[in-house]
């Protein structure tokens, strides 16, 4: 079936390599960067749109803000003038060229400056929480990625033993409860009722007064005040691994090359890793890539509750301040965080599947 | 199959068949006790948000010497920060978040099966278009979106609200229900239909999406689980303009008046805790369940 998918497009890519875009969109690494473009334009269209074209948009309620506050002293061209250099576009030129020239900008990575410290730019403000957020997200999402991939594996070799029920059941229930209600519970049952946990004192990326660098106090002193989010981030993931994973291996198991393998007198462990294992993990790798987009923003709530200086917190605090350009640049930049890991993510995918790499994966 | 061409079945038959299928399903789904909890479950909530307000009286008076107390016979959950029953609350809190999560999931599920549907039939450039743009918005990060949006728009109206959670999560449905299509649409019944020029319209309402019944509900329910954590997510963060009692209200003033931390207070925040929980449990457990039974190639052969 694929390979006979697969000879017929490479056919006709041979006869007409240019005949349309929908070819392209065949080509699983020319999918993956189009893919990847499309998105990030898609955003900052729509947040363009958003910020700036809507019947009392951020910008018109600047421009009124501005002139209230000075007690009419600013004209409304002044004010306009004052909210062009706030959120980066010229208000006065026609909408397509503030179209064009928002894209320019955000390009050089220039969005504006933040409403309530001017002169702080929003580039470099979330520069500083960014780095907070990836790190907390990507270490619970391996975690979880690689835990749940061996428990998956085990629960679908031990098919109905108690270990497959336990994990599976286990893992079905953790995943189904909203992660920010797993928070809540843990500060009610760890903090508050028992005092297990002294929340307070993890609070923050990184205990105030310590010397950022690379010695290991400071390292274990970032994954101590990580370990929070971290535990929420792996809990909620790791059911929807053992599961995917466990029904993979399963489907994995029945196909004939498993038969055949088993046929040939191949070791069982030589079988479980090259054969099933390899072939039941490749589907997941592209949803790894999709969970980077649910976990960094769920991190907005768990960041919240556990006071963790993410970009998540960041974002709610602008929310509140009604700081646009905050909000804009942290909605934009985000995007392009996780479009990036999605395109590693498919890059890695038609690596490890060469089936894939070669033009006509388009069945699935 | 030809008497089903030739005649349609009467009434009677119709609900004989209904009455026989509705049999089996829950013999079915009694050899599945988690997926039976998950049903009886469902029917609770079902019954809280719909039914039981009606016959239990609103309280909505304040009663500030009555503040964060634990279960009484006169409260059986205790009350609140400003000495409201807890109970009363849960019971009238349901029907808003249910409603908003079902439209959501109708939404979603009807943008998935219609445009899904429409990829696999049509195909060509059709197909390669709407792929495109459901890869696209696979890759947003929704719930950021979400809250930029929620933060501009201010979505107050509940319809609105379903719609936008509904317009956020249809994509990778739509991915699922065009590749079952694809396959499906090379049966030979399908084959059939189409020797027989009885059209696109007949050939996805009448032969394909029938077959594939149990899967769009398997779908609907787990739509609806993902618009309920969408919907909470932003209540509790305060995004949506808060009125009227709904469990995510109750968690945002929890939240907001610090009751968190109050030791008395854990009445009133773990209910609607463990409500939200359970239903999402209840919907989860009832849709593999489902997935269990309505999978063959799953069932049975250990």
């Amino acid at each position: 079936m694929t390979t006979a998918v697969a000879a017929k497009s490479q056919v006709r890519i041979a006869v007409n390599p240019r005949r349309y875009l929908g070819d392209a969109w065949r080509h699983p690494i020319a999918r993956a960067v189009l893919k990847a473009f499309l998105t990030i334009w898609v955003t900052t269209t729509l947040t363009f749109l958003l910020i700036r074209l809507m019947p009392g948009s951020p910008v018109e309620l600047k421009i009124d803000e501005l002139i209230q506050t000075s007690n009419g002293s600013l004209s409304y061209e002044e004010a306009k003038a004052i909210a062009s250099s706030l959120f980066a576009i010229n208000l006065n030129a026609p909408i397509h060229e503030q179209y064009f020239s928002f894209i320019w900008n955000l390009l050089h990575l220039d969005i504006g400056s933040s409403f309530l410290s001017s002169g702080t730019s929003v580039t470099s403000i979330i520069l500083s929480v960014l780095p907070w957020t990836l790190f907390s997200v990507g270490t619970g999402l391996l975690l979880s990625f690689v835990v749940g991939i061996g428990l998956g594996l085990l629960a679908a070799y031990r098919r109905d033993s108690l270990l497959d029920r336990v994990v599976s059941t286990g893992g079905s229930l953790v995943s189904s409860i909203p992660n920010y209600l797993i928070a809540l519970m843990m500060i009610l049952f760890l903090g508050v009722q028992t005092h297990l946990i002294n929340f307070t004192s993890m609070r923050g990326a990184y205990t105030p007064g310590m010397v950022p660098g690379f010695t290991l106090a400071f390292i274990g002193d970032l994954f101590y005040h990580a370990s929070l989010p971290i535990t929420i981030y792996f809990l909620t993931q790791i059911g929807h691994w053992i599961l995917s994973m466990r029904s993979a291996t399963l489907s994995a198991l029945e196909e004939d090359y498993v038969t055949a393998a088993r046929a040939r007198g191949l070791s069982d462990g030589r079988i479980r890793t090259a054969y099933v294992g390899r072939n039941a993990v490749l589907p997941l790798v592209t949803q790894l890539a999709i969970s980077v987009g649910f976990i960094v923003g769920g991190a907005a709530i768990i960041e919240q509750i556990f006071a963790y200086q993410g970009v998540g917190l960041r974002l709610l605090a602008a929310v509140t301040q009604r700081d646009y350009p905050v909000i804009q640049g942290i909605v934009m930049l985000t995007t392009i965080a996780v479009v990036v890991a999605n395109l590693a993510a498919d890059l890695l995918y038609s690596k490890l599947d060469p089936r894939i790499g070669r033009a006509g994966g388009a069945a699935g | 199959m030809t008497t089903a061409i030739l005649a349609r079945p009467t009434f009677g038959q119709r609900l004989l068949g209904m009455w026989l299928s509705a049999a089996g399903f829950l013999r079915l789904l009694s050899q599945r006790p988690v997926g039976l909890i998950g049903f009886i479950g469902i029917v609770f909530f079902l019954l809280l948000a719909f039914v039981a307000p009606l016959f239990v009286p609103f309280q909505n008076d304040p009663s500030l010497v009555d503040i964060y107390q634990t279960p009484s016979p006169a409260h059986p959950l205790g009350t609140d920060f400003q000495g409201k029953d807890v109970l009363n609350q849960i019971v009238f809190g349901g029907r808003d978040i249910l409603t908003v999560a079902i439209l959501a999931a109708l939404v979603s599920t009807l943008i998935a099966i219609t445009f899904g549907s429409i990829a696999a039939v049509v195909g060509g450039k059709v197909d390669s278009t709407i792929l495109a743009i459901t890869d696209v918005v696979l890759t947003l990060p929704k719930l950021i979106l979400l809250i930029a949006v929620a933060a501009i728009l201010r979505p107050t109206g509940f319809l609105f609200l379903a719609v936008l959670l509904g317009a956020l999560q249809w994509s990778s449905l739509l991915r699922q229900i065009r590749s079952q299509v694809l396959s499906l649409k090379e049966r030979d019944y399908v084959e059939a239909a189409r020797s027989l020029d009885l059209g696109i319209v007949h050939i996805v309402f009448r032969e394909i999406l029938p077959t594939m019944r149990s899967y769009i509900a398997i779908h609907f329910i787990f739509a609806m689980t993902e618009a309920m954590y969408a919907q909470v997510f932003i209540v509790i963060l305060g995004l949506v303009p808060v009125s009227g009692s709904n469990w995510g209200i109750m968690l945002y003033f929890a939240q907001g008046q610090g009751a968190l931390y109050f030791r008395d207070s854990i009445w009133y925040i773990l209910s609607p805790i463990l409500a939200i929980s359970l239903v999402q449990l209840s919907l989860v457990s009832f849709a593999s369940a489902l997935e269990d039974i309505f999978n063959p190639r799953l069932r049975g052969s250990a």
